[in-house]
């Protein structure tokens, strides 16, 4: 039934609303502990990314959001003594697994840092540089790629003028929303934001808002932030964390209307953190 | 109030502090360690300038002697008093760009090792390792290149590549003629050995310079660590990167000692790589000790100095050159 509820744009806008059914998971989390070294950074986590919805990750720095996040894209493997048991399950794939091929699965889980980081390169090639990575296309179908990315991310009319210039050279808002493209150019399932406008201008952040419920059509979106406001305007779901653990999990009018755990409501009523 | 009490504290006697210049030890010192510092910068050009100015007059001679011919003239004959720099300049370019050519790759090697696959409990030791090769002597370098890497090349590599690579065509004319061991090759070996550090040790400090998180986009993508280092940390780090090889070259051009002992010191050019040859350096360094206060020989060997400062000068230049093109991009 959830489904059903998000086939339109209009439906997509309902979808927030109180008693909203969340959708078939995308990402199950199931008894996830994760240690930097001999330090447990998150314990006993079980939660489900619904599939083509947002989920909020709140919660006071240090609590764990972004590790999670960083878990569920194995970015963590990068660094010797960082390790994750328990179970992430992608269509049923334990992607914890020694087996997994990480840069398939990255391909498949996009992600976008805090900070903009467009390489050192021009517009188009920042955008056709992930795709060429795991797709072999012709010029006019990478022009096409690189067209409908910029476009999806709301960047296009700004930039259509001068793809060939140094992506160095945009706006922070801009930049951000480049690196947005570039990871939906790879044409993910999934999409982690850390932080994604903690760096911007209001407007920049409005726009990068209004994006983010236009991507969830086509995206299963994860996103932490800072901001109480943000999480109650994206969010489909919104997951607070404290002292790596998983508080409370719910629909996100639930959630700031009526949490059921005594801490998310100190926190979301601005008590700590 | 507040503007009251703003206007009482302009009209109150001053506090102590004396706002004229020069009054206080504090702007004496100042004063006294911006000019040594100024002094410092001048001297540096004063001792630039003196260096290419004696290195020219004391060319004159040769230069007005010979003409243009001096640098394109291959003939260097004590005896007949004739000197040209032709075959020392191609000497030195020679080695040192295939020097370039071998040292590159290895280095951008060890330093891509160092900075993304070793373990943790090896990096410091590979580490250190490359940074000692860079404080050995080139003299240790010239006797190690003499009576280790000289025998090895004339009885094994160069057998070896004269039968093998020496056969395709193109390729058989500068693989060819008999092992000696020494030669332009051997020469340029020791001086990838000896550049290797160099460039090998500024590639990985400048590779760890890359902000984690312009990596960790990159994978985030998909890249494999192949992908990552060229896509991002390469260009990101270019400059530094092609100011390391700029360094390595530098050496190579001047390097004197650890050449003459492996080069074979004849004045003339071959197509072969294996042929002997001689560079500016090592001309210098073998023909200084016999030549006579103000004889046309000194002159010479004075502007040939001049030369491998020119030539080094080119280079820098050239580089400056190249990166602000590559930068626009």
């Amino acid at each position: 039934m959830g489904v059903s509820m998000i086939q339109t744009g209009a439906d997509t806008a309902v979808a927030a609303k109180p008693g909203a059914a969340m959708n078939a998971p995308r990402i199950a989390v199931r008894d996830l502990d994760f240690y930097y070294g001999a330090n447990k950074a998150l314990k006993g986590i079980n939660f489900d990314l619904p599939d083509r919805q947002v989920t909020g990750m709140i919660g006071p720095s240090g609590c764990g959001k972004s590790t999670l996040l960083r878990v569920l894209n194995r970015m963590y493997s990068l660094y010797p003594g960082q390790r994750a048991t328990g179970q992430v399950l992608l269509d049923g794939k334990n992607i914890l697994d020694a087996d997994v091929d990480m840069n398939a699965l990255r391909a498949r889980i996009g992600m976008v840092f805090q900070k903009p980081t467009p390489f050192p390169m021009t517009i188009y090639e920042n955008i056709a540089f992930g795709v060429r990575l795991h797709e072999k296309l012709s010029k006019s179908q990478m022009d096409e790629r690189v067209e409908w990315a910029l476009t999806r991310a709301a960047i296009w009319g700004e930039v259509k003028d001068r793809l060939n210039s140094n992506a160095m050279g945009l706006s922070g808002g801009q930049q951000q929303r480049l690196c947005i493209a570039r990871s939906i150019a790879v044409r993910p399932e999934v999409i982690l934001l850390d932080e994604p406008t903690s760096a911007l201008d209001p407007i920049s952040t409005l726009k990068i808002e209004e994006l983010i419920d236009e991507l969830k059509q086509d995206f299963t979106i994860a996103i932490v932030t800072h901001n109480m406001q943000q999480a109650a305007r994206c969010a489909d779901q919104v997951a607070f964390f404290y002292l790596g653990e998983l508080i409370e999990v719910a629909p996100a009018e639930e959630m700031f209307t009526a949490p059921k755990q005594k801490k998310t409501q100190e926190y979301i009523t601005g008590r700590f953190g | 109030m507040q503007q009251a009490a703003t206007l009482s504290a302009q009209t109150a006697p001053p506090p102590t502090h004396e706002l004229r210049r020069g009054r206080s030890s504090g702007a004496l010192g100042d004063a006294i360690f911006a000019a040594a510092c100024r002094s410092a910068g001048v001297l540096v050009l004063l001792l630039l300038g003196a260096i290419i100015l004696e290195l020219f007059l004391g060319g004159l001679q040769a230069f007005r002697t010979f003409g243009p011919g001096f640098v394109t003239s291959t003939e260097w004959d004590p005896v007949q008093e004739v000197f040209g720099a032709g075959v020392s300049i191609y000497g030195t370019i020679v080695t040192a760009v295939l020097a370039l050519i071998m040292a590159v790759p290895l280095a951008f090697g060890v330093a891509f090792y160092l900075t993304e696959l070793a373990p943790a409990w090896l990096k410091r030791p590979v580490g250190t390792a490359v940074e000692l090769l860079a404080a050995v002597p080139s003299i240790i370098y010239g006797m190690w290149g003499f009576f280790l890497i000289v025998p090895f090349m004339s009885t094994t590599l160069q057998p070896f590549i004269i039968d093998t690579l020496g056969t395709l065509p193109v390729l058989e004319n500068l693989f060819a003629g008999p092992p000696f061991g020494t030669g332009i090759f051997t020469a340029a070996l020791i001086l990838a050995i000896m550049v290797l550090p160099f460039i090998a040790a500024t590639m990985r400090d400048v590779f760890e310079t890359v902000p984690p998180v312009y990596k960790e986009s990159a994978y985030g993508l998909g890249c494999t660590q192949w992908e990552v280092v060229r896509s991002v940390v390469l260009p990101y780090t270019r400059v530094s990167v092609v100011g390391g090889i700029m360094l390595g070259l530098g050496r190579a051009l001047g390097e004197t000692m650890a050449v003459t002992f492996v080069i074979g010191n004849a004045n003339r050019i071959s197509t072969s790589l294996f042929g002997p040859g001689n560079t500016i350096a090592s001309v210098v360094a073998l023909e200084f000790g016999e030549s006579e206060l103000g004889s046309l020989k000194l002159s010479a060997l004075l502007g040939l100095g001049f030369i491998l400062f020119v030539i080094s000068f080119i280079v820098l230049a050239a580089s400056r050159f190249l990166l602000r093109q590559r930068l626009k991009a």
